[in-house]
């Protein structure tokens, strides 16, 4: 597969490089936009950016070894990330993890063999006040009870 | 919710809406701030008694007063939104419920600082409140309220939203700075202070967003009006945060100094269960924990809790009822300092992954009589040895919750050092397999 943004995505990086006096500061908007495009960010999807944005592959590599939101590695299609910190885990934010790991079978960093669901442990998400959650993609999932997440995971694996 | 009429999270339905904000007078202190000197808001700011929201309380007027007017340079104000404080959740609510006083608290402050750029810095996991402020954003920059001469004064500024992805450390001022460059969010040596060489060397003012929110009411109605709000060494409203055993969570907007058990009792209905209560943080993960008994008459603002060797820090209250086991959640607190860490200062660095060691081991029965002076003695190390102010925040709950729940670490330890001996070769075991 050649790497190659699109159109649309070359525009947003011009976009965004014009709200910056320097190239570098699109990077973090521009390993984004990669993510969104490729779904991870392997070592040739950050020589592609960092080539966009004159910036050295190295450079590259050290801002997006720093975030944890960038994917070094390719996650399932839903990304589960389950809020274990301390307001969540009063409210059983460790049952929310046991539960998804036994329903769909998975550890904790372990994609679903259909490459559906990745789990992981999160820290905290900023939503105490509707504990225990989870982020999925790009949005949140609050006040889970069992019922909530059986409902989630089923809609979800119908999605193609 | 409550019989207070808050300033930030004002009961207008759809207050978000830029029509509906404007109809209830918004954008209006901004129109009033243009006609006013530089010198005059950040007077009137200071007259407010306002402090910075995000943890330090440090005078916002006094803030805006280190920006040097006269400088060939471009100036910047940066908005820290990166709210990763575990129990903090009160800027999204902002974004969400009302953006546009947020917005226009950014105007002023960059009219009265001279500033023509202004990034909001939001944490990436914020997706969605992004989304929302941005639409705020667009829709203020169609009224001609953001972008080059606005309303014909002659004045001109851009803001823009730079998403973070996911380091707490970005909290951390100059860490912010150093993320908003498109480095990795590390924090810089302070001095230089940022008013002096910030954002690429240029003067650089950071405020929180829920100081830039207080900032349109100060001005439409005065700075004294403002400090007779709450507590007058800490005026104004502040958003309180309550997670964890709690019937009613979520953000209350009081005034500064309300009774801790008036939050808890009065607005959030009281302890699941009705269970008694253990341990209380304040203020957001980092701030020394309090005991059951130093709650009664507690007011919540910084001097007060002061008394009880803690601070305010983000409001962020977490109540934990009798049955909650200390240790695990110090060793929680501690994973999530371990995981955090930049990695930059030796002391944090290493420090945290020790305290997570020994109070791992401690949680799992195999702790040493010696474990707790060790773990004292390497928070002790931590505490101060490092760049910015990370390395209190990871050692301050674990060595406040040794100081105030000693017996809930004694009885742990004692228990595993008293375990039989096979028993004990039993545990090791499962802790290799692991």
């Amino acid at each position: 597969m050649e790497i190659k943004f699109t159109e649309e995505n070359l525009k947003k990086l011009e976009r965004s490089k014009s709200h910056y006096p320097t190239n570098d500061a699109a990077l973090m908007d521009a390993l984004w936009l990669a993510q969104y495009q490729f779904g991870w960010l392997s070592a040739d999807v950050m020589k592609y950016v960092g080539s966009l944005l004159e910036i050295p592959y190295e450079h590259v590599l050290g801002v997006a070894e720093f975030y944890t939101m960038y994917n070094k590695k390719p996650v399932g299609k839903h990304h589960l990330q389950v809020c274990t910190n301390v307001s969540c885990m009063l409210c059983g934010g460790y049952d929310v993890v046991d539960y998804i790991s036994n329903k769909l079978d998975i550890g904790l960093g372990e994609t679903t063999p259909d490459g559906k669901f990745t789990l992981i442990e999160a820290e905290c998400l900023g939503s105490c006040g509707t504990a225990p959650m989870m982020q999925i993609n790009d949005y949140y999932e609050e006040n889970l009870t069992k019922d909530k997440i059986d409902a989630i995971l089923d809609k979800l694996a119908k999605t193609e | 919710m409550s019989d207070f009429e808050p300033i930030i999270l004002r009961n207008i339905p759809d207050f978000h809406n830029i029509e509906v904000y404007m109809k209830n007078g918004g954008y209006g202190a901004f129109k009033k701030a243009l006609k006013m000197t530089p010198e005059a808001i950040i007077e009137e700011v200071k007259s407010s008694g306002l402090r910075g929201r995000g943890g330090a309380c440090f005078p916002t007027g006094m803030k805006w007063s280190f920006m040097p007017q006269k400088t060939d340079k471009p100036k910047y104000l940066c908005a820290n939104g990166d709210e990763s404080e575990p129990a903090s959740f009160k800027d999204r609510e902002i974004f969400e419920k009302n953006p546009h006083q947020f917005i226009e608290g950014t105007l002023i402050a960059c009219h009265a600082m001279g500033i023509k750029t202004a990034y909001v810095y939001i944490r990436g996991e914020y997706y969605p409140w992004i989304v929302m402020l941005q639409k705020a954003i667009d829709d203020a920059y169609s009224k001609g309220l953001i972008g080059k001469n606005i309303m014909g004064s002659g004045f001109s500024t851009d803001i823009f939203i730079h998403r973070g992805a996911g380091a707490y450390i970005c909290g951390e001022e100059t860490a912010l700075l150093n993320s908003i460059e498109g480095k990795r969010g590390m924090p810089r040596f302070k001095p230089p202070f940022p008013a002096n060489f910030g954002l690429w060397g240029c003067p650089t003012t950071i405020n929180n967003i829920e100081t830039l929110a207080n900032i349109p009411p100060i001005i439409e109605k005065g700075g004294e009006w403002f400090s007779k709000i709450g507590e007058p060494k800490h005026a104004g409203t502040l958003l309180y945060g309550l997670s964890g055993h709690i019937n009613k969570p979520g953000i209350y907007e009081l005034p500064s100094g309300t009774l801790l058990t008036d939050l808890i009792y009065k607005y959030g209905g009281g302890v699941k269960d009705n269970k008694a209560i253990k341990m209380i943080i304040p203020g957001g993960s980092s701030m020394p924990p309090l005991t059951a008994d130093e709650i009664e008459g507690l007011r919540m603002d910084n001097e007060h809790l002061k008394t009880v060797n803690s601070y305010i820090g983000t409001g962020g209250i977490v109540v934990m009822n009798e049955d909650t086991d200390i240790v695990k959640v110090i060793k929680r607190i501690t994973k999530f300092y371990y995981h955090e860490s930049c990695g930059q200062c030796t002391p944090c660095r290493e420090g945290c992954g020790w305290m997570l060691k020994i109070l791992d081991r401690i949680d799992k029965g195999m702790g040493r009589n010696e474990d707790i002076e060790l773990l004292r003695d390497v928070a002790n190390n931590i505490e101060g040895n490092t760049i910015c102010a990370f390395g209190d925040a990871a050692a301050w709950p674990v060595k406040w919750a040794i100081k105030k729940f000693m017996p809930d670490f004694e009885k742990k330890v004692k228990e595993s050092v008293n375990l039989p001996v096979a028993n004990k070769v039993h545990a090791l075991r499962l802790a290799v397999q692991e």
